[in-house]
């Protein structure tokens, strides 16, 4: 629409002359980059355990049973080939597996060193840093109490030994974990305060009004306003991927064009928020305010961004479901770190979908009604 | 057909009447002042007509066009200006015309022309490239006419349009005005400029939502056929109020300005009573002269006959 596009040549002039916008697009990622050399610690429970049992004797079991009373994991599949395990991680639906070998307790009456193996998914390093500890440790109880048992036997070497892989992220580097939150995190900021910033300053320096009262339908004045603004989130946060990918070796597994539909949707969802923001305010620091309360905690707290979801207390675990960087995150770990399709994903991108409409839709409702 | 048509046009904020059952007609070309304090109603009469805001009950055609029926209609066909001037102040100021232009979905060829008229009205050539923000408020002023009416729209709203703008460009404003109203241009202003107010061929004071009074200018004044208004010039105009009080011919006073205004009663000319009271409580009086009663001495009356403050 020509008057869409006028709005939109209008806006792209504005934002080149603000500086206070153009800081806020540019140098806040910029210095939200520096802030995650922080090392941050999690205690970790209820960790979701795939367990594959080619034993099935009394030891594997006594073993098994020992991860679960440990509080630590809960046993949310019994898989039967290391292809389940796979595809159960992939979907995100359990962070670590235990894979009993054959063989386990020949090797133990033997004498000889039985290995078991925990398989841990490594997108959250930290997580899985713990996860690791807690399996090691569990293990080792194990056969601490094994050991006690073989009396005479030789008590030197630890019988079973843990052989853990890490998928995904091997060195358990904390950064791989930490830039795709970033780069959520910085997405949704940058895009709900520089839309809501945008248009409150229309409404306070009278020019809203001005553009309410020529023949241009407020869906056409947003979609133009926004446009510019979407293109400038999509191009900083690919341009975040492409440094983390310099600086941090951060991988990319997947493929672009899925990465591009996952941040594409993420952004409309985030514009509509600072849509939906300016619907309600009048001022630009309520605006300001209002923007950081609704993108900056939830994103950094609520999202999964920094503190694991599965360790929250329900109620809160409940409010995360209106998060959407929660959604985002998952998505675009699994394309970056662990290369899975979209429709590997599809719930959570069916969720950035529900969001950007949900948004969306709330924000024309308001707008509809300023007309009083 | 007339330009503007309100009948009993009302509106409702929860139980604030803030227009209240308000009628008239504006002709085309006409220049048509809506005066009153802040808080009249003239703001929200004018986003009705303009179809911002629906009204609660009545009706209004502006260009022949139902308000309530057809906003977006109303839009195409009116331009409007604020008290703001609300261009985009990091925009130059052919930025800001080739927005509006496009805003109301003038051709590219048509903002050229349109664009070269509003710099030549404005007198804007040769700073095309500068900054809206960084332009003196006489020429902003002149640019947001400009931008309202590069649609060339046979009504104009002009909504409080000369705040804080010197008195050499609020008159080259209303010269542009009348050359507006010239070309047929129907122009439907507010202000509560009581001199800016002469400049209407008509004009309706609003008060508490009601219009108070309507008429030409002339007619206006006929409210005070027969009443002398003398004009009293003292050092101290708040204690001449005071020794005014109780003298027999002497209807009302006000203060206006740094001089005092006084009302004689119906047919009295005589300003003898009012030398003696001075003279009495030794108040020095510069100058005691009749003038014509001012715009804002009829405003002042009406206001005080409708019951309220003054403003």
């Amino acid at each position: 629409m020509r008057k869409a596009l006028a709005v939109g040549r209008k806006e792209l002039h504005q934002i080149l002359r603000d500086r206070r916008t153009l800081l806020i697009l540019l140098f806040v990622p910029a210095f939200f980059l520096m802030l995650y050399g922080y090392a941050l610690n999690w205690d970790i429970r209820h960790v979701r355990l795939a367990v594959l049992d080619r034993e099935h004797t009394g030891e594997s079991r006594a073993l098994i049973s020992s991860f679960v009373n440990s509080s630590y994991f809960d046993i949310v599949a019994v898989v039967t080939s290391t292809n389940d395990i796979e595809h159960l991680m992939d979907r995100g639906e359990v962070r670590a597996a235990l894979v009993i070998p054959e063989g386990m307790s020949r090797d133990l009456r033997g004498g000889r060193v039985a290995q078991v193996q925990v398989l841990i998914n490594g997108d959250n390093a930290n997580t899985a840093t713990t996860v690791f500890g807690y399996a090691q440790a569990i293990v080792r109880g194990v056969s601490a109490q094994l050991q006690l048992e073989m009396i005479g036997g030789r008590a030197l070497a630890p019988p079973i030994s843990v052989d853990p892989r890490i998928w995904y992220n091997p060195e358990l580097r904390s950064t791989l974990f930490l830039v795709p939150g970033l780069i959520g995190f910085i997405v949704m900021l940058s895009c709900v305060v520089s839309t809501s910033l945008s248009i409150v300053r229309e409404k306070e320096r009278g020019t809203w009004e001005q553009v309410r009262m020529a023949p241009i339908t407020t869906v056409s004045y947003i979609v133009g306003k926004t446009i510019p603004y979407f293109v400038i989130s999509l191009a900083s946060a690919l341009l975040i991927i492409l440094a983390a990918r310099v600086l941090f070796d951060l991988p990319m597994r997947g493929s672009w064009a899925g990465l591009l539909v996952a941040l594409s949707l993420f952004v409309v969802g985030a514009l509509g928020t600072g849509l939906l923001v300016s619907t309600l305010v009048d001022s630009q620091a309520l605006a300001f305010l209002i923007s950081l309360l609704v993108s900056l905690l939830p994103t950094v707290i609520l999202s999964g961004f920094i503190f694991p979801i599965a360790s929250m207390p329900l109620p809160i675990q409940l409010i995360t479901y209106i998060v959407p960087a929660r959604y985002f995150l998952v998505v675009l770990r699994g394309i970056v770190l662990k290369g899975v399709e979209l429709h590997t994903v599809a719930s959570q991108v069916g969720a950035l979908v529900i969001y950007a409409f949900a948004v969306l839709g709330l924000a024309s409702v308001r707008l509809a009604r300023e007309r009083g | 057909m007339k330009a503007v048509t309100i009948r009993d046009l009302t509106r409702r904020f929860g139980k604030f009447l803030a227009v209240d059952h308000v009628s008239l007609e504006v002709d085309e070309g006409e220049i048509f002042g809506f005066l009153g304090s802040n808080g009249a109603g003239k703001s929200t009469t004018i986003r009705m007509l303009c179809g911002l805001l629906k009204p609660s009950s009545g009706s209004a055609t502006v260009g022949g066009i139902d308000v309530t029926r057809d906003p977006e209609g109303v839009k195409r066909r009116i331009g409007y200006m604020s008290q703001r001037f609300s261009l985009y102040e990091l925009l130059t100021v052919e930025e800001n015309i080739v927005f509006f232009g496009g805003l109301y979905g003038l051709s590219d060829p048509e903002i050229q022309t349109r664009k070269a008229f509003v710099l030549d009205m404005a007198g804007l050539r040769g700073r095309e490239r500068t900054l809206a923000r960084d332009l003196a408020g006489g020429w902003r002023q002149r640019l947001a006419l400009g931008c309202a009416i590069l649609h060339r729209p046979p009504i104009l709203f002009l909504d409080e349009p000369t705040g804080g703008v010197d008195p050499v460009s609020r008159r080259q404003f209303w010269q542009l005005i009348d050359r507006l109203s010239d070309e047929g241009v129907t122009v439907f202003v507010t202000t509560h400029y009581l001199d800016e107010a002469e400049h209407c061929h008509r004009l309706a004071l609003m008060h508490a939502g009601r219009i108070a009074a309507m008429g030409t200018v002339a007619e206006l004044k006929e409210v005070f056929a027969g009443r002398a208004v003398v004009e009293v010039r003292t050092s101290a105009p708040m204690e001449a109020v005071r020794a005014l009080d109780g003298v027999p011919n002497v209807e009302k006073t006000s203060l206006f300005g740094t001089a005092l205004h006084v009302w004689l009663r119906q047919g009295n000319r005589d300003t003898a009573p009012l030398a003696e009271r001075f003279l009495q409580r030794g108040l020095a009086v510069e100058s005691m002269d009749f003038v014509a009663p001012s715009l804002e001495d009829v405003f002042m009356d009406v206001v005080e006959r409708a019951g309220g403050a003054a403003a």
